[in-house]
């Protein structure tokens, strides 16, 4: 049996009175892409933030590699940090940095690697993503869809044990968008990764997903492999890939 | 790390944790031939390990070096994440003396048209604006009055008050010394009347108001709410800077008097209790010195502050670059110029009304 990597147990999370989570259990495996699909307002963002304790949950449990982290101490937690890349839905350059500076945040703050080899490193991830002429423009002067891929660039600098995607894709064009699947594929591959992804591109979950879980109303409705969840006979699942399917 | 026969022979982790300490250990190496690169007993590489072969390999470009025995992930990892491929950055040309100063004038030039163009609009727009309510929001003079005028109320007394206390007590010591007791009124009310009760006032305003009108308008151009009133066929001079303009010329004449009178309060506090002088005969003087050229040109100069105020702050707020940061910096600034402006206005005013040849 293979020990998840990230595992939530009887996650609760609340805005006010509201709960956006109920009771959510879920296991997430090394080396997979798992994608986390749900309607809009569903708590697919809620459910990472809480994950990485950017929000605090009510009650329940998550362990990251092994270790409970919903108590544990800011340090221990840093070092756990270092070892995931988290893509923001908008991005999140910091806007007064060039691109360049904003990959290298990571790589100066976290590795004791030399000027050359981290420029090396930058180069080739801005490279990776499909920017190799924008490194000394400022995340304003990006379209929406740059500023997506730099913040990946970012994300992959250290190359992380497990990258979080909220919705890679959305305000892509289908072509960038397939070559983003392509990357994230290759990296899962090269590098090991464990890959999380909020998405609702069917075509790009049909590219890339080893294991889906659904969410409904702050719930797991499902939980399983993608031809597992393309036979299944939940209804919201099913209209999901049915819809999908173009009519 | 080994080196045998030409061959340098590179073991288990090439990685980010890894890399530092191999670059060190590189150097004993310096100056040997190393024709060949064996990566056979790699058994795991990240993208700082293939940055560290590229370094090794433009490093010893000389030797040609070679990496061999690659298995399936380092190759693939090498092909990634290699930045052999990749073109040279250039760097940007350094433009010479002449050219930055070109920029500049040029530069300075068109600020200066577009600021033209705004104190036009403006100045236009607030007076359509006082007789044709149309593109502003109902009640928004009035709110905004509350914000500039009502608001800034308690700051603007509490310090004028002080003002007035501590320029009348730096006087009355000199004052007394010479048996001028009564001239701190003379002073107190000249001083505040014509430059503390406006100055203040204005400085206050530059920092409160003018520092909000700036952010406001930034980051309304930055989100493209700008944009969105644009496209409603709104103009967002009349939507967002006439209101402001309209209130804090209605108010600014307000606050100056304010200022101006709890100023001269505090002078007598000092006059009373210090200089041993009554409150008739304090009133009397400032009252007998008092000229109402004096009056009007401290409450006509203030209009100018704060027209300066709202101008600027709009100015910079319109020609913000970039996001959270660039509003920032256009806030910083647009205080900065509105304090520097309205001490020149007001060194201009006194040359023109106070300098006798």
């Amino acid at each position: 049996m293979i020990e998840p990597i990230i595992s939530v147990k009887d996650l609760v999370a609340k805005y006010g009175e509201q709960t956006v989570l109920d009771n959510v259990s879920l296991d997430i495996y090394p080396e997979e892409i798992t994608v986390i699909l749900g309607g809009s307002g569903c708590g697919k963002t809620t459910l990472i933030k809480n994950i990485l304790r950017l929000f605090e949950p009510v009650s329940g449990s998550v362990k990251i590699l092994n270790k409970e982290v919903t108590r544990m101490d800011e340090l221990e937690f840093n070092s756990i940090l270092s070892k995931i890349g988290m893509l923001f839905q908008n991005g999140a350059l910091l806007n007064s940095l060039t691109i360049f500076d904003n990959v290298s945040i990571p790589l100066v703050q976290h590795t004791k690697l030399t000027p050359t080899i981290i420029a090396k490193m930058i180069r080739v991830k801005l490279k990776l993503v499909n920017l190799a002429k924008v490194e000394n423009l400022l995340p304003s002067e990006l379209s929406g869809g740059m500023k997506k891929r730099a913040a990946l660039a970012r994300a992959i600098a250290l190359d992380p044990d497990i990258l979080i995607c909220d919705e890679p894709s959305a305000g892509l064009d289908p072509l960038t968008s397939a070559s983003l699947d392509e990357l994230i594929l290759k990296l899962k591959n090269l590098l090991k990764m464990t890959i999380v992804i909020v998405t609702h591109e069917l075509a790009s979950i049909h590219r890339i997903a080893d294991r889906i879980i659904f969410l409904d109303e702050g719930k797991v409705l499902f939980s399983g492999t993608l031809q597992q969840a393309k036979k299944s006979v939940i209804p919201e699942v099913e209209t999901f890939f049915r819809v999908g399917k173009f009519g | 790390m080994k080196y045998e026969n030409h061959i340098l022979f590179l073991e288990e982790e090439l990685t980010k944790f890894t890399v530092p300490d191999l670059l060190h250990e590189l150097s004993q190496y310096k100056g040997k031939k190393i024709s060949t690169i064996d990566l056979s007993e790699v058994s795991s590489i990240d993208s700082a390990g293939v940055a560290f072969l590229d370094e090794l390999v433009l490093n010893l470009h000389k030797f040609k070096p070679q990496l061999a025995n690659m298995n399936e992930i380092v190759e693939s990892a090498v092909s990634t994440f290699t930045s052999l491929s990749l073109k040279k950055p250039v760097p940007s040309r350094k433009d010479n003396f002449f050219i930055l100063i070109g920029e500049g004038l040029l530069r300075w030039r068109d600020s200066t048209r577009d600021a033209i163009y705004l104190i036009a609009d403006i100045f236009y727009w607030s007076f359509v604006g006082l007789f044709n309510r149309k593109g502003q929001r109902q009640g928004s003079i009035i709110q905004q009055s509350l914000i500039i005028g009502v608001d800034a109320v308690g700051i603007i007394a509490l310090l004028s008050f002080i003002l007035g206390l501590i320029l009348a007590l730096q006087s009355a010591a000199q004052l007394r010394q010479f048996g001028a007791n009564i001239f701190v009124a003379d002073l107190m009310a000249i001083s505040m009347v014509t430059e503390m009760g406006p100055i203040l006032t204005a400085i206050i305003l530059a920092g409160r108001s003018g520092s909000s009108i700036a952010s406001e308008i930034a980051t309304m151009k930055v989100t493209e709410e700008i944009d969105a009133l644009r496209m409603m066929a709104i103009n967002p001079i009349r939507y967002i800077v006439v209101p402001k303009f309209l209130a804090i010329t209605i108010c600014i004449p307000l606050l100056v008097t304010m200022s101006t009178l709890v100023g001269i309060l505090g002078g007598l506090i000092v006059a009373v209790t210090y200089l041993d002088l009554s409150a008739v005969v304090f009133f009397n003087r400032v009252f007998e010195i008092l000229t109402m050229r004096d009056a009007l040109i401290g409450l006509g100069k203030s209009f100018f502050f704060a027209w300066v105020i709202v101008i600027i702050g709009s100015y910079y707020g319109f020609n913000v670059k970039g996001g959270a940061e660039g509003v920032g910096k256009v806030t910083t600034q647009a205080v900065v110029a509105s304090i520097f402006w309205v001490i020149i206005l007001d060194a201009l005013n006194s040359l023109i009304f106070y300098f006798k040849t």
